[in-house]
């Protein structure tokens, strides 16, 4: 550094030392641990997605108008006569979906090395609140292009909150603003949208990360680094500076992936109607319902489990249910694993047989989801149980049941798997 | 890792040929492929032509501008004097004189706008539709269409393409399947015979998928240019990991 930068930044120091302390806590003194692999990216690339998301809606907002009569018209007008305007609004598009991308990946990192366990039940819970922000954050952004996905997936899920027993009916209204989906519903959408939601998220990610760098980052191997202190410096012996080691590293897997977000975003910006959908170059219309309502790629893993749960006393309530509790049911991960490590690198058969069916019946349910209930057709005989022979219905109803299963019997194969000696130090 | 690495660098590659959109079409009828080319000048000039001489009529595409035709090589004055019949300033939009109430009396819904129909349709499902029109008389139009049945929309090109009748036979294949067999025939000629006529819809479906994404071919162009530059990064931030990592074991 030149002797003047040198000056500036010792004058700052003496007025505000907590600027250097902050830098050194989380940055040039945060040991990690050194064997990070693969799917450690995922974190630093979910914040570079969030950034992305802000800076681009910035931009957005400044040409958007949220009025029902004008709102699909200002989104074409971004895309044809604001200069880059379409180069904004592909970015914030795609990056809603690269956004989902990244934070499952992270999610099953954490899933497969044990990262929720004891002592970071905390940094947990405050991602699965990020990850619920997020889903509401990106419903309420749909709304906003005004097409006639955005419009008839609100009025589905709103009227999910109708099927709640006695407050429902209220509270749907109470969201909307209206009895149908209307241009209150759009201003209020985004108001959450736009201030609302994205300042709850940056604090949930400052929460997220201070709860993180107390404790320090789990690894591959999921053992805990300081414990194994050097005794002349006091630094774990397995840990190395997040600066420089990891930043450079995360600047790698950052141009990767910046690679395959551009490739979406110029070659394919619609990802075959996966991140924009087809009917939504369809301005809404209140009074035309489409013949296949499908929420993006991101929600139909929980869209599936909505619609593979019967109704009860003709009530669809049943089945919000049990969407809400598959969500809900990630929080208790951390108390829902007794096994004995943390690593999938050390547990035995039993969980990751069960982890792979987990895997496995997630995509499908996920798949599912954006098709319509007849996409395998129909059982060719009638069973006096069948209430419908849709083979895709009954394909969700098993999935959903083993989605669960995985959740309500981890106490038990977690407890009785036959887990493999950890190491003392961390493994490459 | 590293092969891991390479192998996510070729993930762009690989998504610029494998995602093919594909719409279903409602009927039934097995859309054709449409073969229009986005960098054909010529015939995105053609279809502009075909365009506001047979559907601005009815149809808007309020969010394009006339003025941005240039992009397909036209001159301003080339605009002026040659395709812009309802509107006055080049800049303007291309807004049509029907209103949405005459709209919904004449046809039972008023014509959509067209501006981002290539978009929601898809290429192939307009070539399809604009081909598949055939003479029925049960229809209020006298029109009825073999992709989208029961279209409002009359047959707007059949001074071109001429009359045509649909027969839909039920076939019964060696394997015991039912499908559906369509017999074209032509009742009266148009204008331009079928090779000509399919041409003559190519170019308009060429148009109106540019005028959905006015921005689409240069949007790949800089594409290109931005994964260049990405791969180059690639080299020196693998190139500073290396360096700052090898005491690292």
């Amino acid at each position: 550094m030149s002797g003047r930068l040198m000056a500036l930044w010792d004058w700052i120091d003496a007025r505000m030392p907590s600027l250097a302390q902050e830098y050194r806590k989380h940055l040039a003194e945060y040991y990690a641990p050194k064997n990070f692999n693969f799917w450690y990216y995922f974190g630093s690339l979910a914040m570079l997605v969030l950034a992305i998301q802000i800076v681009t809606g910035i931009f957005l907002t400044m040409h958007y108008k949220p009025d029902a009569n004008l709102a699909f018209g200002s989104v074409e007008y971004i895309m044809r006569d604001v200069p880059g305007g379409w180069i904004i609004r592909y970015i914030h598009s795609t990056g809603a979906s690269a956004f989902f991308l990244v934070v499952y990946l992270h999610m099953f990192r954490g899933l497969i090395y044990g990262s929720y366990r004891q002592p970071r039940e905390l940094i947990w819970i405050f991602g699965m609140l990020i990850y619920l922000c997020l889903m509401g954050e990106a419903f309420m952004g749909y709304l906003l292009p005004w097409g006639q996905m955005s419009y008839w997936g609100a009025q589905v899920i709103v009227n999910l909150f109708g099927t709640i027993p006695f407050i429902g009916p209220d509270l749907a209204l109470w969201i909307r603003g209206d009895y149908v989906v209307s241009d209150a519903t759009l201003n209020r959408f985004f108001a959450m949208h736009v201030i609302a939601l994205p300042l709850a998220l940056l604090g949930l990610v400052v929460v997220h990360l201070l709860a993180l760098h107390d404790v320090g980052s789990n690894n591959p191997d999921g053992i805990e680094i300081k414990k194994n202190k050097d005794p002349k410096t006091g630094h774990p012996v397995d840990g190395i500076p997040f600066h420089p080691y990891y930043t450079v590293k995360d600047i790698v897997g950052a141009v990767v992936f910046l690679a395959v977000f551009c490739s979406v975003l110029f070659f394919a910006p619609e990802l075959g109607g996966y991140f924009l959908e087809y009917n939504n170059f369809i301005p809404a219309d209140p009074l035309k319902t489409p013949t296949h309502i499908a929420p993006l790629w991101y929600f139909t893993p929980f869209y599936t489990i909505l619609r593979a749960v019967p109704p009860l006393f003709n009530s669809q309530f049943p089945g919000v249910l049990a969407m809400g509790l598959s969500t809900m049911i990630l929080f208790f991960l951390p108390w829902l694993d007794r096994g004995t490590v943390k690593s999938i690198r050390y547990r035995g058969t039993l969980y990751k047989s069960w982890l792979a069916a987990f895997v496995i019946v997630f995509l499908l349910l996920g798949y599912l989801g954006t098709e319509p209930t007849t996409v395998w057709g129909q059982f060719g005989f009638d069973a006096f149980f069948l209430d419908t022979r849709e083979i895709a219905t009954w394909a969700g109803r098993v999935c959903t049941v083993i989605y669960f299963l995985f959740f309500f019997l981890m106490p038990w194969y977690t407890a009785r798997d036959a887990a493999r000696p950890v190491p003392e130090r961390v493994t490459p | 890792m590293k092969i891991l690495f390479l192998a996510l660098l070729f993930v762009p590659a690989l998504a610029t040929v494998g995602v093919l959109p594909a719409v279903a079409s409602e009927a039934g009828y097995r859309l054709d492929r449409s073969p229009h080319d986005p960098n054909d000048l010529v015939s995105l000039q053609s279809g502009a032509r075909v365009f506001v001489n047979y559907c601005l009529n009815c149809h808007g595409a309020q969010f394009m501008r006339f003025n941005r035709l240039v992009e397909i090589g036209l001159s301003e004055s080339q605009i002026r004097d040659n395709l812009m019949f309802p509107v006055e300033k080049v800049g303007e939009t291309m807004k049509v004189a029907l209103g949405t109430k005459d709209g919904k009396e004449w046809f039972g819904v008023p014509p959509p706008d067209l501006s981002v129909i290539a978009r929601s349709r898809g290429a192939d499902w307009l070539y399809t539709y604009l081909r598949t029109f055939y003479r029925d008389p049960k229809t209020v139009s006298g029109w009825n269409n073999a992709v989208f049945a029961n279209a409002a929309m009359p047959h707007a090109l059949w001074t071109l393409q001429g009359e045509r009748a649909l027969e839909v036979l039920q076939v019964k294949s060696p394997a015991g399947h039912v499908a559906a067999e369509y017999r074209w025939s032509q009742v009266s000629p148009g204008a331009l015979n079928a090779v000509q006529y399919d041409a003559a819809v190519r170019d308009l479906v060429n148009f109106l998928v540019y005028v959905g994404e006015p921005a689409g071919q240069s949007r790949k162009r800089i594409g290109v240019v931005v994964l260049f530059v990405l791969g180059v990064l690639f080299v020196f931030a693998y190139a500073l990991k290396k360096a700052y990592w090898k005491d690292i074991h």
